[in-house]
């Protein structure tokens, strides 16, 4: 697998450099991502009505290929491309063919002979979306929606949404990414995000223990005492504790992870009196934060979930929008070719 | 090479069609629609000639275009926002120029996701014929015929302006 391709954009991109997979935010720039940011924003008015409902992919089947369990993202998924008008399949594959003995080729052959037009893969193994996009019939959509360690890029750009929607612009903004950064696919997409979109100050406020050795080559500056970190902040975004793939001795003890680094209403006390408060959820009340701050008037934690539909839209609509425009140009050229 | 059209005169036109349909069948208080970028334009002078004082709505039909299977989606996309329920009103939508049709074709399948109104009035600045589907303006500032080199642009919005441009094909 390429989970590190040297240049993922001739994989992601058009030669007209429009979206046609979304699998990382590496070698996107800012103007990609505010076209992403803008066209979510026309969505964002869409789920306000009535009738939340728009025909861009009227006919087109979207399968949702989760080899990872996940109940936000693959409802969020799903209801995103239902508000486009497509049709929705959703696989889980940790329950299904893979168990009896399939290959993950072998899967997706299977699904292609279903007519499918995107694929949104969710995979516990780094780089899987990009395997996906290498062997898939052309015209052909992949979404990731999270792999591994490596990327979740529709969390990461809901949360420049609502970063956005509060704060107006990235330039001049403080912002912490506070907890288990180790494990942590989100924490990387959102780093490289607030690069790229102007941020002034990203922060990883942790434990040396749950902090990747060359976390600061990604573009960041490290704190391990939050107190400090949490200094002038006008966004922090707690991360989950992810239990589940804690293997070893990373922590002394929830209790003690909580005092050191949980957002209780005194620490969030130390930043900027207008910070908000971001969480990708699950949360774990207690764990990585205070129900008060959770529940409490700077938490944006729900606007993030509805952000999440409109930012899956945009990027669904915009990868397919890419893969067809590319089919046309291409057919264009075959008729010219046989005309000359 | 391009030539002006006078603008006032085809407002006029507009404004005078529109107040006589009104009258006709007996519609007190319209709520006006604009489809962007022009049809907003013109949607707003209109309100103000015609002394609709309900802000007008506008309509941006990107999300409904017969041809995403073609050309892909736009990427300049604005919300749209209609500022009133259109549930059981009737409603004045606006555009620069009709064509084909598809433009309000797509523009009444995406009304119709808001509400129910009670009927819909349409019209436009300019009318160009080469219609693609059963849909014609009720007013019309202008009906023009165009040579296949011609093409028509509207400036605006402050002055409004309408060209008619030579392309030189």
């Amino acid at each position: 697998m390429t989970a590190n391709a040297a240049s993922p954009n001739h994989l992601q991109l058009t030669r007209d450099g429009q979206l046609r997979h979304f699998l990382t935010l590496d070698g996107l720039g800012r103007d990609l991502l505010t076209d992403i940011l803008d066209t979510a924003d026309s969505f964002i008015e869409v789920g306000e009505r009535t009738i939340k409902k728009v025909p861009l992919l009227r006919g087109r089947t979207v399968v949702n290929l989760f080899f990872e369990s996940s109940t936000r993202t693959r409802s969020t998924f799903e209801l995103a491309a239902k508000r486009l008008s497509a049709d929705v399949l959703n696989l889980d594959i940790s329950t299904s063919a893979t168990s009896k003995g399939e290959s993950l080729s072998d899967t997706l052959l299977n699904l292609e002979a279903m007519a499918s037009d995107m694929f949104v893969v969710r995979h516990a193994q780094s780089g899987a979306p990009h395997f996906i996009a290498e062997s898939v019939t052309p015209g052909v959509a992949i979404i990731n929606a999270g792999d591994g360690r490596h990327a979740h890029p529709t969390q990461a750009m809901l949360d420049m949404l609502t970063i956005r929607q509060h704060k107006g612009a990235f330039e001049g903004l403080k912002v912490a990414i506070v907890g288990d950064i180790l494990h942590s696919r989100v924490a990387r997409s959102q780093i490289r995000a607030l690069n790229e979109l102007g941020a002034d100050q990203i922060r990883v406020i942790g434990p040396g223990t749950l902090l990747p050795n060359d976390v600061e080559s990604l573009g960041c500056t490290v704190e391990y005492d939050m107190t400090r970190g949490m200094k002038d902040l006008d966004v922090v975004i707690m991360l989950r504790l992810q239990k589940e793939r804690m293997e070893g001795a990373l922590l002394p003890s929830e209790r003690e992870f909580y005092r050191l680094y949980g957002l209780s209403q005194e620490k969030l006390a130390l930043a900027h009196p207008e910070c908000i408060v971001m969480h990708p959820g699950p949360i774990n009340r207690g764990v990585e934060i205070e129900s008060a701050v959770a529940d409490g008037p700077q938490s944006v934690i729900l606007n993030q979930v509805t952000n999440g539909i409109a930012i899956r839209m945009a990027v669904m609509s915009m990868a397919m929008g890419g893969q067809i425009a590319e089919r046309q140009q291409k057919l264009t050229e075959q008729t010219e070719r046989g005309l000359a | 090479m391009s030539a002006l059209l006078d603008i006032d005169r085809l407002l006029d036109e507009l404004e005078n069609g529109l107040r006589q349909m009104l009258a006709e069948r007996c519609i007190e208080s319209p709520v006006l629609i604009g489809i962007r970028t022009g049809g907003v334009w013109v949607a707003d002078i209109l309100g103000k000639r015609l002394g609709i004082e309900e802000p007008f709505g506008q309509l941006d039909i990107s999300f409904y275009r017969d041809d995403f299977s073609r050309i892909g989606l736009n990427p300049k996309v604005t919300p749209s926002s209609l500022p009133f329920d259109t549930e059981g009103r009737d409603i004045i939508l606006v555009d620069d120029v009709i064509m084909s049709g598809r433009t309000i074709r797509a523009a009444m399948n995406e009304l119709f996701d808001y509400g129910r109104p009670a009927s819909i009035i349409l019209a436009t600045l300019i009318d160009l014929g080469a219609r693609e589907l059963p849909i014609q303006p009720d007013v019309a500032g202008q009906t023009l015929v165009l040579d296949a080199q011609q093409r028509v642009k509207l400036r605006g919005p402050d002055p409004l302006r309408i060209e008619i441009q030579e392309t030189g094909q």
